[in-house]
């Protein structure tokens, strides 16, 4: 029976994580995320889970401890934000190169500089090549819900990648929103245990990780590490189907939000989709045919499926929260458009950088935007490619 | 100290198979050898290595040449990586999901660019939260696997290629850092100064307490490397004893914060008798720089004052 | 699953690879011959040596067998001639020729 309760998204995972109750976790605190290691700590400390807990001198460290318990044949994980992730950027790599299943709770939040502690997506974003699986929430409950399909999906056979489970900071993650939780046993359950094949702590059978590579492997192990990213896309819908037959909730790499006769669709990832989705409604309300699409997973990229889910509107918005500082667009606006190129949907796209560093998103916003999106397609008017929303300026938008 | 028969200890089965690509003449490997026989026998063991010569030529894919399980994380971070694994190993052990009669150490190998520099904050953590286990620097005074950088434990005046002895240079200009001493103000159960000598006794007997002192132990061993300081390879072992005949590397442990020096020459010899065999303090020999190496020789012997007053205490 | 080291090398196909190049097996090393290396070869003289073995802890690649508490000749599959043993020895049981 799920249990009806009140939590913010750090609660939610902190409570994930217990109900998971994984062998290990290394973390060192960073706003917005701290709250995850200190509820893990209070429940460790009143003996409601029996995680070790290593409190790191730093988010290199803590990844680093991590990938030595996951090699060692635990399941293991951290969380961080900003700054955070950007320290252990180096060791994401090594952790998704060395095939280690582990999780990392990821709490969004700007890199600096200015230093700001509010939410974007250029930590998430900076890490997007480094060969982990991204899933994103749109509030608490998609949090939770994501951080306990996370090792299933990880530890997969054809996966063993590592699922970096990302909630925008402040919005999501200190915002109290009503949730249902599913009961200890049944969580469990669903994640299952951990029994890796071959691990460092193996006695008699001792493994070797981390080696030098000359050119003649490395090339071939990166094409795997590749293949095991493309594999992890019906692994992620099959975990999906599983969690919903169990739990009821319905997830897949992305969610079409009343796109199904719309002509204007607005592309986005994260708390943002919220806002979005309540303009859809007013508008809908005033018969414009307006829709979103929201990307939960963004690696693997769902680029065919997307361009699928686009084909039919007269033109998208493809919302990125961060900049890419390359003078065309971020991370979704690139990839986006070249899915659609490949599968040859020529439709109108314009990509709007928003939200940046805690600014706020609005449903007037959201109006703004696909108002241009009609002008754009109906009346052929010439918009900038890549434009800043909500940006003060002394041009008009 | 006693306990120790090398006729007995050299029939252990060897833990550090051959086949690696470390240059001929390496003491890295040779001690790596001798921390690796303090392992008793039929305990398990878990390596963590830095990036380093040693990792980048004992695994080398598909070529491993360690026995035990082992681990190269990065260069920076073997004190946190091996502190993932023996958090792993309390955690299964808790759980009941290794053997109860399996029993495993944790030892780790970084060289002092891995220990001393980049990756001292891991290593201090490590230290600090007192993991049970034994952080090995392999300590050739300089970045080996890069070409002869200098490091911070790079003794003063050395010619490195980052400090290169010129018209305007004497090589570096710092003196090297005490790592022992500051591994040991951590207040680590165990901490120790060993190099290669004659019977291998004395690091032998330290590499045993190291890995089973339950806690965090640390060894600073001095391997040298014979391009990077500039000798025949097969001097090896001449040039260790001069290190610690002329006290530039004094044998001492510090056992649960009691400083003692295992090793006192009958007759300390001077400075010149371990830079003259070394073709990086070639320069220190020409005329003209006799206050250069006074300089080395006053530095030998503040510390030397210094470690045996924290050994009388 | 247990790595065969003798099914990799620069030929095999990225499927046949170990999964993050991880060895599932331990001294894999001993297959790969670095004696080539060798300019100056070690030679043991047996009727000299007295078993000391002071020779065996010095080399840098574990090329001196040692079984119950006596050394036998030479690894030369792996021995690259550094000449650290030839030093160690007090009774001149060891010594070096040119050449491999």
């Amino acid at each position: 029976m799920s249990k009806k309760d009140r939590m913010s998204g750090n609660e939610a995972v902190a409570y994930a994580i217990r109900q998971i109750n994984p062998d290990v976790m290394p973390a060192f605190p960073i706003t917005p995320s701290t709250e995850i290691p200190q509820m893990v700590s209070t429940y460790i400390a009143n003996g409601e889970m029996d995680t070790e807990f290593i409190p790191v001198e730093s988010e290199h460290s803590s990844m680093s401890a991590a990938i030595g318990a996951e090699a060692a044949g635990a399941r293991s994980l951290t969380a961080t934000s900003s700054a955070g992730l950007a320290l252990m950027w180096e060791e994401l790599l090594l952790a998704a190169s060395n095939r280690m299943p582990l999780v990392l709770a990821l709490v969004n939040r700007t890199l600096s500089g200015p230093i700001n502690i509010n939410c974007d997506h250029s930590d998430s974003m900076g890490a997007r090549d480094t060969g982990w699986i991204q899933i994103y929430a749109e509030n608490n409950q998609e949090a939770y819900d994501n951080f306990i399909q996370a090792y299933p999906i990880a530890e997969d056979k054809r996966v063993h990648l590592p699922v970096m489970i990302c909630q925008d900071g402040f919005i999501t993650s200190h915002a109290v929103e009503n949730i249902l939780l599913e009961e200890d046993a049944a969580v469990k359950e669903f994640v299952g245990e951990y029994n890796p094949e071959e691990f460092l702590l193996n006695p008699g059978k001792p493994i070797a990780v981390g080696p030098y590579s000359i050119s003649s492997y490395a090339m071939e192990a990166r094409y795997n590490q590749e293949l095991a990213m493309e594999n992890s896309k019906e692994v992620i819908l099959e975990v999906a189907k599983k969690f919903k037959e169990k739990f009821g909730r319905g997830f897949e790499l992305f969610e079409e939000y009343r796109t199904e006769d719309a002509d204007y669709i607005m592309l986005i990832m994260g708390s943002a989709a919220g806002t979005a989705k309540q303009a859809v409604d007013d508008l809908r309300e005033k018969g414009m045919k307006v829709g979103v699409l929201k990307l939960r997973v963004f690696r693997p990229f769902p680029a065919e499926e997307i361009a699928m889910a686009l084909k039919n509107c007269k033109a998208v918005a493809i919302m990125d929260r961060t900049e890419s500082y390359n003078g065309h667009g971020g991370p979704l606006a690139s990839e986006v458009t070249a899915g659609l190129y490949r599968s040859k949907v020529m439709i109108e796209t314009v990509c709007y950088t928003y939200g940046l560093a805690g600014r706020d998103f609005t449903v007037e916003t959201a109006y703004e935007i696909f108002d241009e999106l009609k002008d754009v397609a109906e009346n052929g008017k010439k918009v900038k490619q890549h434009r800043y929303i909500g940006l003060r300026s002394k041009e008009r938008s | 100290m006693a306990g120790y028969n090398l006729k007995e200890v050299m029939n252990k089965p060897e833990r550090l198979a051959p086949g690696h690509r470390m240059c001929a003449g390496c003491g890295a490997t040779i001690g790596v050898r001798a921390v690796l026989r303090a392992l008793h026998e039929g305990d398990y063991a878990v390596i963590g290595n830095a990036t380093g010569c040693l990792e980048v030529s004992t695994y080398m894919y598909p070529y491993t040449a360690w026995e035990d399980s082992y681990i190269h994380n990065a260069f920076e971070n073997a004190g946190a990586t091996l502190s993932g694994v023996e958090t792993a190993y309390k955690a299964l052990k808790k759980r009941g999901k290794l053997p109860a009669d399996a029993n495993f150490k944790f030892i780790t190998f970084g060289g002092d660019g891995g220990t001393y520099d980049i990756g001292f904050q891991s290593l201090s953590g490590a230290m600090e939260r007192g993991h049970d286990m034994v952080y090995v620097c392999y300590d050739n005074g300089a970045y080996m696997n890069t070409g002869i950088q200098r490091s911070s434990a790079t003794p003063m005046y050395a010619d490195t290629t980052t400090t290169p002895v010129g018209s305007q240079s004497n090589g570096k200009m710092q003196n090297r850092k005490d790592l022992a001493s500051i591994i040991a103000d951590h207040d680590v159960p165990y901490v120790a100064q060993t190099t290669l000598t004659k019977d291998f006794k004395d690091i032998h007997l330290k590499s045993e307490k190291a890995i089973y002192t339950e806690g965090a132990s640390f060894l600073n061993l001095m391997t040298p490397c014979p391009r990077g300081w500039r000798y025949e390879t097969a001097d090896i072992m001449r040039i260790c004893q001069l290190a610690v005949e002329t006290c530039y590397w004094p044998l001492f442990e510090v056992d649960h914060g009691k400083w003692t020096l295992n090793y006192e020459p009958k007759k300390k010899l001077p400075i010149e008798d371990f830079l003259r065999e070394q073709g990086r303090f070639k320069h220190l020999f020409k005329p003209g720089n006799e206050d250069l190496i006074a300089q080395f020789q006053a530095e030998v012997d503040r510390r030397w004052e210094d470690l045996q007053y924290k050994c009388a205490r | 699953m247990r790595t065969d080291v003798n099914t990799i090398n620069e030929k095999t196909p990225h499927e046949d690879l170990t999964e993050g190049l991880m060895m599932f097996a331990q001294a894999t090393s001993k297959n790969f011959n670095t004696g080539e290396w060798r300019t100056n070869t070690p030679v043991f003289c047996a009727e000299k040596c007295k078993q000391c073995l002071l020779c065996a802890p010095v080399c840098p690649d574990s090329a001196i067998p040692v079984k119950d508490s006596k050394r036998s000749d030479f690894d030369y599959d792996h021995c690259k001639g550094c000449g650290i043993c030839v030093k160690a020895c007090p009774f001149g049981a060891i010594e070096m020729r040119e050449g491999q």
